[in-house]
Order: C-alpha cells, then structure tokens, then sequence
C-alpha cells in the first residue's frame, strides 16, 4: 500500500476515534446546563441528580477526548508536514486559539466537576458550566474553521511557490465556514441528547420505570428534536453551499453526471461504472435542484463537466444517503415521541418505540461518523482544494504501517475500556437509593 | 524585541510551565503508586488525589499549547521534526494517551485496579524520558537530511552518552519538582505522616539533580562544543540556578517556609531553563532549522501575538480562580470539602 494512502487511513481512523468523544464533549455542556437549569426553575432535586451522573460518566469520555485530540495534534504534523509547511502559513491561528478555548474550558470544566457541593446556591455551580459550553463550541468552531479552508482555500496567493498576502482572517471566514460550523455544532447536540436518551431507554427497557428516567428520557428527546430539525435545515444550507462552491463533491455524492435542471435526488442503488447509469435507485423528482439551489428547477453541475482526475469516490454517495437518512428518521423517531407526549401518553412508554430510541443513539452517532467520511473523502484528491493533493502534502517516513497498526490496537482498547468503565459505573452506583433519600449526597 | 524572538519566549515560558505542572503530575502518579506497594498509601495518594484531580486537563493542554505554537510560529520545525520523529513521537503520545486515560478510567471508573495504577505511574516515568529525548534531539547530530527529506538517526541516539545524561536528569528533576510540591501541599493540608515522607523523598532527590546537570555539561561538552560554549557564555543563569537550589535545600533541610522553598525550585528550574533556551539559540533545530529563517510571515506572526494576548486576558483570571479554588483554599487543601 502506497505511503499517502496510509497516512490517509491512519489519519482517518484518529479523526473518527476522536470524534465520537468531541461529538460528546461539545453536546455534553449544553446537556448539562439544560438539566440543571431544568432543576432550578422546576425545583426538582432529580434533574440535579441527571446532571451529576452524567457529569460524572462525562468525566470519562473527556479524558479519551483529550488523549486522542492531543494524537491529531501533533498526527497533523507528523503525518503530513507538507501541508503544514505550506498551510500553517495561512491557518495556525484558528489552531491557537483552538488551545486558548481548550484552556478555558478545561479550567471550567475542572472547576465545575469539584464544586458540586461547594457553592450556597446551585445557581453558581449552574453559571460555571457557561464557559465550559462556550469553551467546547469555540474548540469545535476554530477547528472547523481550518478544516472548512482546506474545502475552500482563501485569504492568500500563491507566487512561485511562496505564499503571499496573507489575510488570517480571510482564510478563517471561508465561504464553507458558516454551514460547517452550524451543521457540526447542530449535529453534536442532537447526537449527544440522543446518546443519553437511548442509554435512559435502555435502563426503562430494564424495568427501571421510575419518574427520574421518564424526565431523563422526556427531556433529551425534546432537545433532541429541536437539534435535529436544526442539523436537517443546516445541512440543506450545506448541500447550497457544495453546488455553489465544490459542486464535483454534491455530484459525486449524487451520481450526477449531466449538467441539467430539475435534477432528481436518487437515493441508493447501484452504479455501473462503465455506463456511469444507475440503477434500483429511488428517484425524488426535482429535489436535487432543491437541494442544490432553493428551486425545483435550478441547473446542477454534473460531473462530466469536471476533469475526471478530480472526481471525488463515487462512493460517497452511500455515505450521504445514510447519513440523510439516519437524520430524517431521527427527525420522525423524536417527533412521534414527544407528540405521544402530548396527545397519547400511555404511548409514550411503548416497548416499540423505546427500543426504536435505544437505537437512535448509536445510530446518530454514526450519521457524524458518516457525514464526516462522506465530506473528508469527498474533498479527494485534495487537501487543499485547487492547490494541493494529498500525496504531495503526505510524510515520507516509511514506518506509518506500522503506527496505524499501533494505533489501532490503542484505539480498540480504549473504546473498550471507556464502555467497560461506563457501564461498570452505572451498576455500581444504581439511582434508586437516591432518589427516596432526597439528599443531594452521591 | 522581534517578533521571533518574542514567540519564542512565549514558547518557552509555556514548555517552562509544562515542565512543572507536568513534573508534579509525573511524579505524584509515580510515588502514589509507590506508597501504594509499600503500604504508605493512604497518607500519600490524599494528598496527591485532591490536588491532581481538578487539574490534570489543563495540565495537557499546557503542551498543546506548545506543540500547536511552535508549528504556529515556526512552521519549519513542524516539517522536519514531523518527518523525521514519527516513529518516536507517535510512541510518546501512546504513553500520554495510557496515562490520560487510565488515570480517568482508575479513578472515576474501577479506584482499585492495580493493573490502571502501574500504567499509569510507569508512564509517568517514561514521558518525561520520551519527551527529553526531543531536547537532546535538537542538539544536532540525530537528524540527518538527505535530498530535502529529514531522516531520523535511531541508533546515534541510542547510543549518545548525552542523550542518557539528558534523560537522567528529566527522571531526577520531575521526581525533585514535584515532592517539593507535594511537601508543600502536605504541609498546607496538615498532615504531617505525608509531609515527612514526602520531604524525605525530596532531600533524597534534591543534590542528584545537580549531579546530572553537571553531567549534561560535560556530556554537551563533547557532544555539541559550539552550543557548550555559548551555555558558558550565559553562565550567571545557572549560576542563579545553583543558588536558588541551595536555598530551598536550606528550607528543606531547616523544615521552614516550605511555600518559598517550592518557589526556589521553581525558580532554579527557571533560570537554568532560560540559559538553556539562549544558549540554543539562534537554533531550533540544529543546524538546520535557526528561529530567524523559519518564522512564519510577518503578518501571521502579527495574529499569533494579538491572539496570545487575548487569550492570555481571559487565562489568567481563569486560572487565578482555579488555584483560589483548590491549591490556595485551605479547607480544601485540609479535604474538608468534596
Ligand atoms: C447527526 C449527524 C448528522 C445528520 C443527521 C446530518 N448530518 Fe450532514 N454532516 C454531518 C452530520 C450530520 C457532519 C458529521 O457534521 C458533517 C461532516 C462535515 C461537516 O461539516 O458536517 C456533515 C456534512 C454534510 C454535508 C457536506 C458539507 C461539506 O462537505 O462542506 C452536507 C451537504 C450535509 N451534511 C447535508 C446534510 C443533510 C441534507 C442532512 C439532512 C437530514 C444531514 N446532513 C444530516
Ligand atoms: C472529527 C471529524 C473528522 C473525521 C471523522 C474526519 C475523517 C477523515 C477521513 C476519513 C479522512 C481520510 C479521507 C481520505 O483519505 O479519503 C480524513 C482526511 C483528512 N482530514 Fe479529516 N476528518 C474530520 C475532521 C477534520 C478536521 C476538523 C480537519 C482539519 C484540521 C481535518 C483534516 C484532515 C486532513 C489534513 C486529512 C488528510 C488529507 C486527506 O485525506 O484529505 N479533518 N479525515
Ligand atoms: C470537528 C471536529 C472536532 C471537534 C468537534 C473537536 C472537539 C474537541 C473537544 C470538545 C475536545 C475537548 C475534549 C472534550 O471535552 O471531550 C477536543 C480535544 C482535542 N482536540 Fe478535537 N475536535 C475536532 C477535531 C479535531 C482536530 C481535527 C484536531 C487537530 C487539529 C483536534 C485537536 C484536539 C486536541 C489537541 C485536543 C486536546 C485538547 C486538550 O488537551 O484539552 N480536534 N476536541
């Protein structure tokens, strides 16, 4: 296997390892102070309880979200120093600032995880986790900025080979930054409060019926929802966005081959590669166009108007269906739930629909597993459009076999452990007792 | 001062901060696990897990902060370190990710598990070994290039009798750093089993970190004359150095002041951290890379200063909070708060 090739996977595997722990490190926050807000204004004690217990189980997945985003760190560096070289020119500042907002949520975070029974009011040991959750979004922002360059380059020129005019901020407010940023931020809360709903499912599943996991369940479906429409709604913005900016990556990911309006949105199917035609697909008529351009007869760029040797992977496409339909069944799945709540609520408990939710959450996880490959193998063959590829950015270093073998190891056992750990965790430390004694001790 | 010069200082003032903050942690994982076999534990591992517990994140950032930096601003070292010390690095950041998250994974998760503790206070030996490696490295004489491409010299730094001096001493000094921490600590907490063992610990650590550095000297001496000369040259920084040692090790020994004996250290760390650092100069990586041709273009190095400054604006309170919090509030230093 070819040396860039490699360093892709290996890179790739990180990212997605990390992602998973920063997926929940920018959701957890919010989580968090939606429940204890929820404490206060309610004056119910069990909310507070919600929040401690995640905290705590939080506390866990922050270390692994830590250790791995200090690999990509320096992964960045030692697996394709070209583009640091050349890049770092132009985007280090979002990468320092990265580590300021790191700084700050760390303290907070540290701050808020030791003092739960420190402060007279709750309302303050509440106001810590502010700069916490601003902290987490500012880390997941400035470093989304950077990957947002990589799709769309800007803010500087390039002379023979050196760098000029370089404007950081430019380059930081990219055309792809706003639907990036929002899509990213807006899908962490949704998976996050889907994660937690699925595992408070579970517990009801088990037969802990009790009116704490109800709030517990009742609560993040409802946040859940509101993200999801939101990740939904962004994420049209974001197919706006490709047709405008990267329109080789929206076709690839449409198998769309002849520039034309009213182009149907296809959902599955199969690819003759010889014939490019496309089969058993399911065919939305005219909603390619909407995707694209806000009108059901708007003109897509197909990719035989691209040069073949900067077509993304067809198989991106799959990547994309799966991770549009993971977001609309989730959109329905949590609609369902929370209009049981309202008009049927003998419903809202139904085994069916509890273990559609246990789903949900590993599901959501893997629609940010997927829209992530789907928009980093699309961007293929480079890394930093229209000026860079891939191989010319990767390390030389023969040995990266031999890491990604390494790593991997590393990787499955912390993701073993951090489930271990979890789940030890909550059977030691059963909520029951709790919730009779009224104390605030855990 | 130029640009340069003033990123590089901000740098070093932040590995500076690393090295202490780390040290403490390096070293309380290393003796928890020590009383822990000799049956000292509970004395030890109250002190050491009240003090670790809150700020063991920010400590990892502090060397975030570095590496991100220096690529930031000297995007030259990024390339040839990147290149060249992949195999090293990537084992390195093995180490910190055992060490992470065991420690999270023994604490919150399984507080007894004997396997989670070892790893994790091996680790805390072999880091600060790993990590010193990269300072021996910029000496010079580890990093070959050949047509353009940096290559990494495994066997010459194996076999370099600096390269063990500099590991000795990074044992040495993060064992010394952090039990006078600790002594210090002990002390604020009142509990005097763990401040008699911690401060037998630091005397015993305290005269060999003078003892490997002047190992070091001679070691660079034949190793790198050029960079040997001009440490000569900033002499009155280690000279400082030695008298600052000598007055936490009156503290020490005098059992008095231990508040002060801890900035000593911190200070003669300081100092002889800073000679090392002029001394290096012009060279970050040599004699390949100097700090006056790799820095990065005028106006991003502009952005990088206006963003520290900032961002130092909303640290320092930030981090002043952290402290009042849980190293300078004596209830709970004492443990009488959860
Ligand atoms: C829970 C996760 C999740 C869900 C339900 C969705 N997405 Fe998404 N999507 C992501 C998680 C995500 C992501 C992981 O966050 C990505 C990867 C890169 C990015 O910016 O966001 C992404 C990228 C991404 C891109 C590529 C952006 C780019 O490369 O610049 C598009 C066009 C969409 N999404 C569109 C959608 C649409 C139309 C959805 C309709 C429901 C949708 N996404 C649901
Ligand atoms: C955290 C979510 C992310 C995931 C899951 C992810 C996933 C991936 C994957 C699968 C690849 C390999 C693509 C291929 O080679 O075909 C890749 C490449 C890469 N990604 Fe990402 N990525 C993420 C975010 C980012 C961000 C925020 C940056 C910006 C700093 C970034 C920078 C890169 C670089 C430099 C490469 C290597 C070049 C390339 O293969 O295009 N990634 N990523
Ligand atoms: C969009 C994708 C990403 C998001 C949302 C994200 C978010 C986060 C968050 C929230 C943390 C703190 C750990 C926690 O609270 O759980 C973290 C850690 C970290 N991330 Fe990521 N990250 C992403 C991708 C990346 C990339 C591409 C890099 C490298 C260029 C990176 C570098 C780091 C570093 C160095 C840390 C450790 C910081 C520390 O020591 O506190 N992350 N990330």
């Amino acid at each position: 296997m070819e040396l860039a090739l490699q360093s892709r996977i290996l890179f790739g595997l990180t990212l997605g390892f990390h992602i998973i722990y920063a997926t929940i490190g920018v959701g957890m926050p919010l989580l968090l102070l939606l429940a204890e807000t929820m404490g206060i204004w309610k004056k119910d004690y069990q909310y507070r309880l919600l929040a401690k217990r995640l905290a705590k189980g939080y506390s866990i997945t922050v270390a692994v979200g830590v250790v791995t985003g200090t690999i990509i760190g320096l992964q960045l560096s030692l697996l394709f120093p070209g583009f640091m070289r050349i890049a770092g020119q132009v985007i280090s500042l979002p990468l320092f600032m990265e580590t300021f907002a790191f700084f700050f949520e760390a303290i907070f975070l540290g701050i808020y995880l030791y003092t739960w029974s420190r402060f007279k009011k709750p309302l303050f040991h509440l106001l810590v986790l502010i700069p916490v959750a601003i902290g987490s979004g500012l880390s997941a922002f400035f470093i989304t900025t950077v990957n947002a360059f990589m799709n769309t380059p800007q803010g500087f020129t390039i002379d023979n080979g050196a760098i000029t005019n370089i404007e950081p901020l430019k380059a930081m407010f990219n055309p792809a930054t706003p639907t990036k940023v929002a899509h990213v931020l807006t899908s962490a809360y949704m998976t996050t409060a889907f994660v937690i709903a699925a595992i408070t499912a579970w517990f009801i599943l088990r037969g802990h019926r009790n009116e704490y996991y109800k709030k517990a369940l009742r609560l993040t479906m409802a946040i859940g929802l509101v993200f999801a429409v939101a990740t939904a709604v962004v994420g049209d913005l974001s197919g706006k966005f490709l047709a405008a900016y990267q329109p080789e990556k929206l076709a690839a990911a449409e198998w769309h081959f002849e520039t034309k309006t009213h182009a149907d949105l296809l959902v599955g199917g199969t690819l003759d590669r010889t014939t490019n035609e496309v089969n058993y697909a399911l065919k939305l008529p005219n909603m390619l166009s909407f995707l694209a351009t806000d009108s059901f007869q708007g003109k897509v760029v197909g990719l035989n108007d691209i040069p073949k040797e900067n077509w993304p992977p067809l198989i991106i496409h799959y990547w994309f269906d799966l991770m549009v339909g993971i977001g609309s069944f989730m959109i329905a799945l949590s609609a369902v739930f929370v209009a049981c709540r309202i008009w049927k609520p003998k419903l809202e408990w139904n085994r069916w629909l509890l273990g559609l939710i246990v789903l949900g959450g590993p599901l959501s996880m893997l629609a940010i597993e997927f829209g992530w490959v789907f928009a980093e193998v699309g961007r293929q063959p480079w890394i930093l459009r229209g000026y860079m590829t891939v191989s010319e950015a990767a390390t030389t270093e023969p040995h990266v076999g031999s890491m990604l073998v390494l790593f991997s190891v590393i990787y499955a056992l912390l993701g073993i452990l951090t489930v271990f750990v979890l789940v030890r965790m909550a059977r030691r430390n059963p909520v029951e007792p709790l919730l009779d004694a009224r104390s605030e001790q855990t | 001062m130029t640009t340069e010069g003033l990123g590089i200082s901000i740098l070093w003032l932040f590995l500076y901060g690393y090295i202490i903050v780390a040290s403490i942690d390096f070293g309380a994982g290393f003796f928890s696990y020590y009383g822990r076999i000799t049956g000292k534990g509970e004395i030890i591992n109250k002190v050491i897990s009240r003090y670790l517990s809150p700020v063991w994140e920010v400590t990892n950032v502090f060397l975030v902060f570095f590496f991100v930096g220096i690529v930031g601003f000297f995007p030259e070292t990024g390339y040839y370190y990147g290149t060249a010390l992949l195999v090293p690095a990537s084992i390195a950041l093995v180490l910190l990710t055992i060490r992470g998250s065991f420690y999270a994974f023994s604490k919150y998760g399984n507080p007894n598990s004997h396997l989670y503790h070892f790893l994790y206070a091996a680790t805390g030996v072999l880091i600060p070994a790993s990590f010193s490696t990269v300072l021996t490295i910029s000496e010079g004489g580890f990093i070959a290039v050949e047509d353009g491409v940096p290559r990494f010299l495994a066997g010459n730094l194996f076999y370099s009798p600096y390269s063990w001096a500099v590991v000795f001493l990074a044992l040495v000094s993060v064992l010394f750093i952090s039990t006078s921490f600790l002594t210090y600590y002990a002390n604020r907490a009142d509990d005097p089993q763990a401040e008699s063992v911690l401060r037998q610990w630091a005397l015993f650590n305290s005269l060999p970190t003078i003892f490997a550095s002047l190992l070091v000297f001679m070691a660079l001496w034949k190793h790198n004359p050029e960079h040997f000369a001009s440490l000569m040259g900033n002499s009155i920084w280690f000279i400082l150095s030695f008298a600052f040692f000598l007055n936490a090790l009156r503290l020490l020994i005098v059992k008095r002041s231990y508040g002060w004996m801890f900035i000593s250290v911190m200070l003669q760390f300081f100092t002889a951290f800073w000679g090392y650092g002029k001394a290096h100069l012009p060279y970050l990586l040599y004699p390949y890379v100097s700090f006056h041709t790799s820095v990065t273009n005028p106006t991003m190095a502009k952005f990088l200063v206006a963003a520290f400054i900032g961002g130092m604006v909303l640290l320092i309170p930030s981090l002043f909070l952290l402290m009042r919090l849980f190293i300078f509030n004596a209830k709970y230093v004492k443990g009488k708060l959860s």
